[in-house]
C-alpha cells in the first residue's frame, strides 16, 4: 500500500504523503514495505471472508455446485436468492420487522438521551451530581439476567416489540459522551439565545442539537447498531416464531441452517441454491452497517474524545 | 438587561438584582451562574426544566437497573414460576430457603467448569487480544498518507459494527465443516475439519472471533492518545540524538500508558463477562463442557430449565465477585499513580 516511493518533486495527489519534520529520517524500503504488508493483510483478513459471502449469494446454482460450495471467483451472476428471499415471506418480515424496530428505537434512545445529556450539561443545576451518581453507578454493576427477565415478564412485555427496545433503550456511556460534547459550547451563546426569549428546549434543539451533528450522528449509529445486531432479548421474550427479527431468523437459517419458510420446495429442486439464500439473508444483515459506518467514520474520534475526557 | 451575566429566570433575575454578579463570574463553558446563594425553591423553579428533561432516563435507569436489584432475592427462595403469570406476585409466594441455593452451586460441578472456562477466556484474551490494538495502532500512526489511513482504519473498524450472529456465520463459511478451508481441504486430497464444533480448540475460536470483531475498532482510544502528543517532543528528542525507536519508547509509549492502564483496569474489573452472546450461540455446537461460562450458566438454569432460584444465586455471586473485582482493579491503578475509571 505504501510501496509508492517518495520523489520531493512529485505534484502532492491526494494519496500522497504531507511533507516530513526535517528531523525526521526517511523510512527504509525494507521498513514501508513490512508495514504495507502487515496493514494489507489485516484488512484482507477483514474483507476476503466478506467477499466470499457477498460472491456465493450472488452465484446460481450451477456456479455452487462447480465451486464445491463456496464461490471466490464470480461467474454466473444472479440476484435470484435476494428475489426469492424479498418476495414476501419470512426473510422480508424478518427484515422490515428489524428496519422498524431500529428506527422506532433509536429515535427513542435519541430522544431520551439528548435531553437528559443537556439536563446535565449545565453544572451547578440542581440535583445534577445526584442524577450522574445514579447513572455512573449503574456502569458498576449489573442486576443479573434472572432479574431482569423476571421483571420485563412482570410489566407484561413478553411477546411485545416494547421489550426490544425499552430495557435497552439508553446506554449510560452514550449520555456521556453526549452530555461531555453539551458541555464543551459556550455559555455564552446559550445566555445570548435566553435574552432573545428561548426556553431550554428551544435552545437545545436549534442551538445545542445543530452545533453537536458530529457527536449527534456518532452516537445515532451506536444505537442503531445496537437494535439493528440485537437479538438476544427477543429469543428471550418472543414466543411467536412470526415476530422474530433479522438476527433472530439468521440464526436459524444460517447457524441451524434450516431452509427458510415456504421456500424449501424451491431449493430440493429448481435453480435456488439453499446456500445463496444463506449468503444472501448475510449480506442482508451486514449491508446497512457497511453502507452507513464509513460516512460516521470521520466523527469517531472527535465524538469519543469529547465524551471521554469530560466524562 | 444590563448585566453582563444573563439570569436564567425570573426567580434568579430578583436574587440578582439584590446581589449584583460581577462581570466575567460565570463565564466559564457549561457553567451556571453562581448558585450557591439562592434558596433550594428558587433553585428548583430556575432548572426544573432541566430536570424534567432528565426525567426519562432517570425513570428507564431506575426502572430497568436498579429495580431488578430487588429481584435478587429470588436467590434466597426456591422460585416457582408457575404461581402466577406474574413474576412480582410468585416472587411473594415462593418459599424460603435461606442459603441452599448457594450450598448447592458451591457443591455443582457444572458451575465450577463454567469458572474455569471463564478464567481461562479471560487470560487467553488478556493474552493474545489486548496487545494487538495497541500494536495496530502504532502502526496506523506512523502511516502518513491521509488517504491510507482512513481506508485502513474504514476497514479495521467495520467488524465492530456487525452483530455477533453475523461474525460467528462468517466464521462458520471460513472454519466450518462445510467452509472454505475445509473446501481447500477436501480438494487437495484431505481430510476437511470443522473447527466450529471442536471443543478443544474452542478458547483459541473465541479469541480470533474476538480479535476479527473488535481489534480494530480497539485502536480508536489509542489513535486519539497518539494524537494528543506534542510534535515538539519527538522533534526535541530527535535534536538529542534519539532514533525511531527510542523516540517510540520514551515519546510514544509513555503517552500511551494511561490509556493502557485505564483499559486493563476495566478489563480486569470485566474479567467475569466473557462474550456472553458470543458463547451463547455457539454452546450447543460445542457443548457445555468447553463452550459454559457463568453467563451461560445463569442463562442454561434459570431461562432453559426454569430453575430460577438456582441461576439467580449464581448470577448473584458473580455479580457480587465482579463488583469486587472493578473496586479492587481501581485501588490498584490508584496505587500506581494512574487514574483508573473513577478519581480518588
Amino acid at each position: 500500500m505504501t510501496a509508492v516511493t517518495d520523489k520531493p518533486t512529485r505534484a502532492p495527489g491526494r494519496w500522497a504523503a504531507p511533507p516530513r519534520p526535517v528531523w525526521e529520517e526517511r523510512p527504509s524500503r525494507a521498513g514501508l514495505a513490512g508495514k504495507g504488508l502487515v496493514l494489507t493483510l489485516a484488512c484482507l483478513g477483514i474483507l476476503f471472508p466478506l467477499w466470499i459471502v457477498v460472491v456465493t449469494s450472488l452465484s446460481s446454482r450451477k456456479a455452487i455446485d462447480e465451486a464445491g460450495g463456496l464461490v471466490i471467483v464470480p461467474q454466473d451472476i444472479t440476484f435470484v436468492a435476494y428475489q426469492e428471499l424479498l418476495s414476501g415471506g419470512q426473510v422480508t418480515r424478518a427484515a422490515i420487522i428489524s428496519v422498524v424496530i431500529t428506527l422506532v428505537g433509536t429515535l427513542f434512545s435519541m430522544a431520551v438521551s439528548v435531553l437528559c445529556a443537556y439536563g446535565l450539561s449545565r453544572t451547578g443545576s440542581l440535583g445534577h451530581r445526584w442524577i450522574l451518581m445514579i447513572l455512573l453507578a449503574t456502569m458498576f454493576f449489573s442486576a443479573g439476567l434472572i432479574p431482569t427477565y423476571l421483571l420485563v415478564q412482570s410489566l407484561g412485555l413478553t411477546d411485545s416489540y416494547l421489550a426490544l427496545i425499552l430495557p435497552s433503550a439508553i446506554s449510560v456511556f452514550n449520555i456521556l459522551v453526549l452530555r461531555g460534547f453539551f458541555m464543551g459550547i459556550s455559555q455564552e451563546l446559550i445566555d445570548s439565545a435566553r435574552i432573545d426569549g428561548a426556553g431550554d428546549f428551544r435552545i437545545l434543539w436549534q442551538i445545542v442539537m445543530p452545533l453537536s451533528r458530529a457527536v449527534l450522528a456518532v452516537i445515532t449509529l451506536f444505537y442503531a447498531v445496537g437494535y439493528w445486531s440485537a437479538w438476544f432479548n427477543a429469543s428471550l421474550y418472543l414466543n411467536d416464531q412470526d415476530m422474530m427479527p433479522l438476527q433472530n431468523v439468521m440464526i436459524q437459517l444460517v447457524q441451524k441452517q434450516e431452509a427458510p419458510v415456504g421456500l424449501g420446495q424451491a431449493i430440493k429442486t429448481g435453480e435456488l441454491s439453499g446456500l445463496a439464500v444463506q449468503m444472501a439473508v448475510m449480506v442482508m444483515a451486514l449491508l446497512p452497517v457497511a453502507v452507513l459506518s464509513p460516512f460516521v467514520q470521520r466523527h469517531f474520534k472527535k465524538g469519543m474524545l469529547t465524551g471521554a475526557v469530560k466524562g | 438587561m444590563s448585566h453582563s451575566t444573563v439570569p436564567r429566570s425570573r426567580a434568579e433575575a430578583e436574587q440578582t438584582r439584590k446581589t449584583p454578579v460581577a462581570p466575567g463570574d460565570a463565564t466559564g463553558s457549561g457553567k451556571r451562574p453562581p448558585s450557591g446563594k439562592l434558596s433550594l425553591g428558587l433553585r428548583f423553579r430556575r432548572d426544573r426544566v432541566l430536570l424534567l428533561m432528565t426525567l426519562p432516563a432517570v425513570l428507564l435507569v431506575l426502572l430497568f437497573n436498579y429495580v431488578p436489584i430487588l429481584g435478587n432475592v429470588v436467590a434466597f427462595q426456591e422460585y416457582d414460576p408457575y404461581i402466577s403469570e406474574n413474576g412480582i406476585v410468585s416472587i411473594l409466594h415462593s418459599p424460603w430457603v435461606g442459603l441452599e441455593n448457594f450450598q448447592r452451586i458451591l457443591e455443582d460441578s457444572a458451575f465450577w467448569n463454567a469458572v474455569r472456562n471463564t478464567l481461562v477466556l479471560f487470560f487467553l484474551q488478556l493474552v493474545l487480544y489486548f496487545p494487538i490494538p495497541i500494536l495496530l495502532a502504532l502502526l496506523i500512526n506512523s502511516v502518513v498518507r491521509p488517504r491510507v489511513r482512513a481506508v485502513a482504519q474504514a476497514v479495521l473498524y467495520l467488524p465492530h459494527f456487525f452483530s455477533w450472529v453475523l461474525v460467528i456465520a462468517v466464521f462458520q463459511q471460513l472454519f466450518g465443516g462445510a467452509g472454505i478451508l475445509s473446501q481447500l481441504l477436501r480438494a487437495h486430497g484431505y481430510d476437511g475439519l470443522d473447527i466450529m464444533t471442536d471443543p478443544e480448540t474452542f478458547k483459541f475460536l473465541i479469541t480470533a472471533q474476538s480479535v476479527w470483531k473488535d481489534a480494530g475498532w480497539g485502536i480508536i482510544v489509542f489513535l486519539a492518545a497518539l494524537a494528543s502528543v506534542s510534535p515538539d517532543l519527538y522533534e526535541a528528542a530527535a535534536m538529542d540524538g534519539a532514533g525511531r525507536w527510542r523516540r517510540m519508547w520514551h515519546v510514544t509509549l509513555p503517552a500511551l500508558r494511561p490509556v493502557i492502564a485505564l483499559l486493563l483496569v476495566l478489563r480486569v474489573g470485566d474479567a467475569l463477562t466473557v462474550g456472553f452472546e458470543q458463547i451463547l450461540l455457539q454452546r450447543d455446537a460445542v457443548g457445555p463442557g468447553a463452550a459454559e461460562v457463568l453467563d451461560t450458566f445463569v442463562w442454561w438454569n434459570g431461562v432453559r430449565n426454569q430453575d430460577f432460584g438456582y441461576a439467580a444465586a449464581a448470577g448473584l455471586v458473580k455479580g457480587v465477585v465482579s463488583l469486587g473485582l472493578v473496586l479492587a482493579a481501581n485501588k490498584v491503578a490508584h496505587l500506581m499513580g494512574e487514574q483508573g475509571v473513577y478519581k480518588k
